[in-house]
């Protein structure tokens, strides 16, 4: 159920994040752009330090200092709200765009019991009393799955397990019915029975409500299960940008490739992995050309020099000398 | 015990003491509370063999493995390594000889090395605590050898650790467990902390050292995929107990354990399943709190199989056909209708 | 399979820079550089410090030296006033010594009393801290307790309460010898809790990381694992304490010494300097007491400061 070619929802053109360091600016997110359409699930996939989480607290304005965006533009339902001031970003923050973060207990108050915090979220950003708001709230704990709503909704954070609780952080994410989600390795501190039911979760969401989701996570298991369209991030950039199977079954990209080579799978041969030599490079060390080049198999000389742009090639975008047009087969 | 039984740990027990304290006990009138990390689990391991252990967050694998390594004093029960009964030995000096033999690979390769030592220094203290090598020089040569043998430049021993990435770390970590030439190696979830791209690394490095070496592995992940990899026999860990210890190939082909059924049901997977669209209803409910685990089988109350035996009767592991399931659906046949149809997912709400 | 080195470094590596190299290049220098306050606090710091070693060399007069003493020079003011002599820069005191003298030698004293009692409650501290947090259970409590009941008693008190003792038992001519030791002694017991509460505390999370664990796995001994991993892990914070704390002593032992009961006036330190000098601010000797306040403040500043910016060059959330 791939959505329509419609108005994206959202709109991130050539971002960057960058942070000061005491030898010049660092570039974490370098001239990222993609859309999110309404009601489509897109995978940001990557390494740790890929810039895929950073990526997403940009689009919500809560990059912590002395991380900055240094370029770009962010572009939600036609409106820019990367130079929103901070208290309108707030605002935007919950009542346009929801937030679930990995681990559920930081994002929820220990002090307060769950149906206050609903209560609360709920009459920031909607226009409700506090009858209707708590009547609002307890249909939001149905609809995440927790039984006995009526009853758990005077419980504490601390009385809920693991996977409950992070049912709690996605009601109070779709509190005042935002229309993009965004999800940072929502399922990764839970357990793998759990994790499969946050995962439906998430997806009846998008499916019941038009909500688009944009869904970071190093799971590859997660995205393959959820998202529509995936996005690739390798030292900052993406790398590939394409539909969900497309990327999982045909790579395009020689990292891209070896990523889905190198993730065991459950059935099949149990010989050797097959794996990427080397590490991602660190911020401060990215080599010249083709981020990637010292580690791919397939390099040409120009990787080493000339950095590639994302570019379409057949039903995928890809930032790789190997997909252009015309390209020299001049291997190094 | 068979002759290439290397490792051998017979109903070993581990509680932990949550009592609050020694005051409010009094004062409350509250009485001690244990938890029973481990509550009667026994294997055996072959040598050569690529052991592991896998189970969700709470399960208590990785308290066996502290266990194993002396890390922890099981409650009860009793490990035999190589015919020596550990729990038995009194004396420094018979427990660092059997010590030297068994070393361990922990989770976070960022806090299992000494930051403030260069990697020379933490590769080469097996050596220099066991008195193995005491000449300066040949530990030097020693050291490299060991660098070496996990991919890493002999150079890279006057570098600190936080030189090094996560993998890298990793390598310097088995380094050191290596030094001592032990015959067994405790993986206690060597690569949960790593990329997937560097955790293939880490596993091949892993293989290969076992068939150069003649290793053998405990290995301890929650990741089954990783488990399938790499492992040859698998026990399945829940609420402290084993409920089900077969060959990989058996195991991911026909689990028989109704959690196991669940483990492998639940893992997201890139290829979606034949004839569906890759949408499955996920099983509902999640591990108990280990403080008050459930009479009976610890598993029943999320078990679509559960009957009144499962409720009160405790299943002891048994065997059933060449691997052990701890179920009394399995014993008692109620589960061979299942096994003919793979598709049906287990539910219980 | 590729046979590379997994370090991804080509196989000849660079030489690894010499130490000095490091240094330069280190974050803590870089730190230092970038904060005018510190540099003028360390400029200081050394100039004081540097003249408290060279004291017998630069002084103009011994003022333990009772013949050098003339009580026809007493109570010259500084040199650029009326009256006022270049033989005595800073002036003289009621006995005819030398102020700048006394100040320099007072300072060297103060200097060598606040480090002994620093080392000393340091040694103590990291010690009992240690053993409390490796072993913890009931011996962590009995010293935590003994400490709880030190930090509720200030710290002068308890040197005024030892100071007492030593005066009632000791007989005079043997007190004013061992004043010197009993001051030090009577800082250090009320300065270890600090050293010991935090070396507990970083004990306490350090004794459950990998490396520890690792370390215990290997079979090292329980007392080479503390002394080897666990007190180089656990001292970086502390050095900071030392810092902050050597100001802190210095200070005490001026009180004790104001208030009469640290060194005696035949050994003047900085504090005993200005308890003489009070007696004489009324009637218009100020520079008695002046001179070393100045010296006293100018040290106290310099040594906190540069504790500070330690604090905040070893903490990465505030860089």
């Amino acid at each position: 159920m791939t959505p329509k070619n419609t108005e994206p929802l959202l709109r991130v053109e050539n971002l960057r994040v960058e942070v000061p360091s005491r030898r010049g600016a660092l570039t974490a997110v370098d001239d990222v752009s993609f859309d999110i359409a309404p009601g489509e699930v897109l995978g940001v996939v990557g390494e740790s330090g890929a810039g895929k989480s950073l990526t997403g607290a940009a689009i919500i304005g809560l990059l912590e200092p002395p991380l900055r965006i240094a370029g770009g533009s962010i572009t939600l339902s036609g409106r820019r709200i990367d130079t929103l001031p901070y208290e309108a970003m707030r605002r935007v923050r919950g009542k346009e765009i929801g937030v679930i973060f990995q681990d559920p207990l930081t994002s929820l108050n220990p002090l307060h019991t769950v149906g206050h915090q609903l209560v609360e979220t709920v009459r920031t950003h909607l226009d409700m009393g506090s009858v209707e708001a708590r009547g609002r709230a307890l249909s939001l704990l149905g609809e995440v799955g927790i039984a006995a709503a009526e009853e758990r909704i005077d419980h504490y954070p601390h009385q809920f397990s693991g996977g409950m609780r992070q049912r709690v952080v996605i009601a109070l994410a779709i509190a005042a019915s935002p229309r993009l989600i965004i999800a940072d390795e929502p399922t990764t501190a839970l357990d793998v029975s759990v994790q499969a039911q946050i995962i439906a979760l998430l997806k009846r969401l998008g499916r019941d409500h038009g909500t688009a989701i944009m869904l970071v996570t190093h799971d590859m298991g997660v995205i393959a299960e959820t998202a529509h369209r995936v996005a690739v991030m390798y030292a900052g950039r993406i790398v590939e940008i394409g539909s969900v199977r497309k990327i999982i079954d045909r790579p395009s990209h020689p990292y891209t490739a070896g990523l889905m080579a190198s993730i065991p799978r459950t059935s099949g041969p149990r010989g050797r992995l097959q794996q990427i030599d080397g590490t991602m490079p660190r911020l401060n060390a990215i080599p010249e050309g083709c981020p990637f080049n010292p580690r791919c198999p397939k390099r040409l000389s120009r990787c080493r020099h000339d950095r590639p742009d994302l570019i379409p090639s057949g039903d995928a975008d890809v930032a790789c000398w190997l997909y252009l047009p015309v390209s020299e087969p001049t291997h190094a | 015990m068979p002759d290439d039984t290397i490792l051998e740990v017979n109903d070993l027990q581990h509680h932990f003491d949550v009592s609050p304290p020694a005051l409010d006990r009094v004062l409350r009138g509250k009485g001690r509370v244990a938890v029973k990390a481990l509550d009667g689990v026994s294997f055996s391991i072959r040598r050569g063999e690529n052991f592991s252990l896998v189970g969700e967050s709470g399960c208590g694998k990785t308290t066996v493995a502290r266990c194993i390594v002396g890390l922890y004093r099981p409650s009860a029960g009793n490990i035999v390594f190589d015919g020596v009964d550990i729990g038995r030995l009194k004396q420094r000096n018979a427990m660092s000889r059997v010590r030297r033999r068994m070393q361990m690979v922990f989770q976070d390769p960022y806090a299992s090395l000494n930051p403030r030592w260069r990697v020379r220094k933490i590769v080469a203290e097996p050596l220099v605590t066991h008195r193995l090598v005491t000449d300066k020089a040949e530990l030097r040569t020693r050291v490299g050898e060991l660098l070496e043998q996990v991919r890493l430049s002999p150079a890279d021993g006057d570098k600190f650790p936080h030189e090094f990435s996560g993998g890298q770390r990793q390598r310097i970590s088995i380094a050191r467990a290596l030094a001592a030439h032990p015959d067994l190696l405790v993986c206690d979830e060597p690569t949960s902390a790593l990329d997937v791209s560097v955790q293939a690394q880490i596993l091949n490095l892993m293989k290969d050292l076992q068939r150069r070496l003649g290793l053998t592995y405990l290995f301890i992940s929650h990741n089954l995929a990783v488990i399938y990899q790499i492992s040859d026999r698998v026990g399945v860990m829940y609420l402290g107990r084993l409920v089900e210890v077969a060959t990989a190939d058996q195991l991911f082909s026909t689990p028989r354990h109704p959690y196991t059924q669940l483990l492998l049901e639940t893992i997201p997977r890139l290829d979606p399943p034949d004839g569906s669209s890759g949408e499955r209803e996920p099983v509902a409910g999640e591990v108990p709190n280990p403080i008050h685990p459930p009479p009976g089988c610890a598993f029943h109350p999320r078990c679509p199989l559960a009957n009144d035996r499962c409720r009160n009767e405790r299943p002891s592991l048994l065997i059933a056909d060449d691997a052990f399931v701890a179920c009394h659906a399995v014993h008692e046949g109620r589960l061979s209708s299942r096994l003919a149809e793979p598709h049906s997912p287990a539910r219980c709400d | 399979m590729s046979e590379l080195t997994a370090s991804g470094t080509p196989a000849s590596v660079p030489e690894r820079p010499q130490r000095w190299m490091r240094f330069v290049d280190s974050d803590l220098l870089w730190s230092f550089s970038r904060s005018p306050v510190t540099m003028v606090a360390a400029v200081i710091a050394l100039v004081i410090i540097g003249a408290a070693l060279l004291t017998p060399l630069i002084a103009p007069q011994d003022p333990y030296d009772l013949a050098s003493l003339s009580l026809l020079d007493a109570t010259a003011p500084p040199a650029w006033l009326k009256d006022g002599s270049w033989n005595y820069p800073l002036g003289t005191d009621n006995q005819g010594r030398d102020v700048l003298s006394a100040v320099l030698y007072g300072t060297r004293l103060s200097l060598l009393l606040g480090c002994s009692a620093v080392i000393l409650s340091f040694l103590l501290g990291v010690t009992l801290g240690l053993i409390a947090g490796w072993r913890g259970g009931i011996v962590d409590a009995l010293i935590m307790r003994v400490a709880d009941v030190q930090l509720s008693f200030p710290a002068i008190l308890i040197a005024l309460l030892i100071d007492g003792v030593v005066r009632s038992v000791l007989p005079r001519q043997v007190q004013t010898e061992i004043s010197l030791y009993v001051t030090v002694l009577a800082i250090a017991l009320s300065y270890w809790v600090h050293f010991a509460r935090t070396v507990r505390g970083s004990t306490m999370v350090e004794r459950n990381k990998e490396y520890i664990q690792a370390a215990r796995v290997i079979g090292v001994h329980p007392a080479r694992i503390v002394v080897g991993h666990l007190l180089p892990n656990v001292v970086g914070p502390i050095l900071v304490i030392a810092t902050i704390n050597l100001a802190t002593a210095i200070l005490t032992e001026a009180t004790l010494s104001f208030l009469g009961v640290g060194l005696p006036p035949t050994e003047p330190s900085l504090g005993t300097l200005i308890r003489i000098g009070n007696d004489y601010l009324l009637s218009g000797d100020w520079w008695i007491s002046i001179f070393p306040g100045i010296a006293l403040a100018l040290l106290i500043l310099s040594v906190n400061l540069l504790g500070d910016w330690l604090r905040d060059a070893f903490n990465p959330k505030l860089r």
